[in-house]
């Protein structure tokens, strides 16, 4: 592992993680508003993040902004399967339960609420189901 | 107001959703990284219970840069709790108030409800399904998806990729049936 690369990406983390906690998207509380269309917030948030991640990257193929250290931008397409709908629709429904997307429960451990390291347990525990009996779901 | 009292309060959507939109092109040109935080999750099978699965054999090493930045994502939280967290109670719609006090939840003031999600309620049914089996559907679900929130909504459809859309609109309705159809069952066990 090259440790001194890498420590970039947990600074760009930090940013992320205060941003988490400061703006509450991991707050199960947000989350429930979202469902139930009683806040703009969430919706604000990741319309934006979007609307500037699409404009960031339109920028970076016109321009053909390199890396830092010089190689051309790549970004591996996406294909079609039918886990985008089934997946999709369980992963929904676990957000709902628990009120966190992946990235905000590490941010919730990092507040202080060490039981979501249980959710997370649980969370690599479902990952490595799918990943056993992968071939045995519609794809 | 001074500026720590003024960085203190609750940031607006204007702020943060713009702020995680460059971590896109941020990821990028440090390392042509793609955004995506379930990833990790198969990284942590890989890396500690592979167990001979076609799935998890790869190599974990060369994506443990993911593995640094969910690690930034959790000091940061605890740096922003320590320093900077916002003294007052959430500003929650009183619909949503007046719904969960029906259950019986009374405490907004923290971000994790730990009236329901807590050590000594993870055995108690409710405390199992909101921790441990919602915990089980995200990892499953987001693995079986090909991604999360920030793979496929923010990073997929920033890049104009169509199945990225589809699986985000599938987020949104899963969520929106299990939030208002399912979950109040949930929470008046």
């Amino acid at each position: 592992m090259k440790l001194i690369s890498n420590l970039k990406y947990m600074i760009v983390g930090m940013v992320f993680g205060i941003v988490f906690v400061k703006a509450e998207i991991i707050s199960w509380f947000r989350i429930q508003e979202m469902f139930r269309l009683q806040s703009f917030h969430m919706y604000g948030i990741i319309g934006s993040a979007i609307l500037v991640a699409m404009i960031s990257i339109l920028i970076i193929k016109r321009f053909k902004i390199k890396t830092i250290t010089g190689e051309e931008v790549v970004i591996t397409p996406k294909k079609f399967n039918k886990g985008q709908i089934y997946g999709g629709l369980i992963f929904g429904m676990g957000w709902a339960i628990t009120g966190a997307c992946p990235g905000p429960l590490f941010a919730q451990i990092g507040t202080g609420a060490t039981v979501v390291i249980v959710t997370l347990l649980s969370a690599v525990a479902g990952t490595w189901v799918y990943g056993r009996f992968k071939d045995s779901f519609p794809q | 107001m001074n500026f720590l009292d003024w960085i203190k309060q609750p940031w607006p959507w204007y702020v943060a959703g713009p702020l995680i939109g460059l971590i896109v092109p941020g990821l990028l040109l440090l390392g042509n990284k793609p955004f995506g935080i379930s990833a990790n999750l198969r990284h942590i099978c890989a890396a500690c219970i592979p167990a001979k699965i076609p799935f998890f054999q790869y190599d974990w090493k060369k994506e443990s840069w993911n593995l640094f930045f969910v690690l930034g994502i959790l000091l940061g939280a605890y740096l922003t709790s320590l320093w900077l967290s916002n003294p007052d109670e959430l500003k929650l719609n009183s619909k949503l108030v007046n719904e969960l006090s029906g259950y019986g939840i009374h405490d907004f003031s923290k971000l994790v409800p730990s009236e329901m999600i807590n050590w000594t309620n993870l055995l108690s049914l409710k405390g199992f399904i909101l921790i441990v089996f919602g915990g089980f559907m995200v990892g499953f679900g987001t693995r079986y998806a090909g991604g999360c929130t920030s793979g496929h909504a923010i990073m997929g459809i920033s890049s104009l990729q169509w199945p990225s859309l589809i699986a985000t609109i599938c987020f949104m309705v899963g969520g929106f049936f299990t939030a208002n159809l399912i979950l109040p069952y949930i929470l008046k066990l």
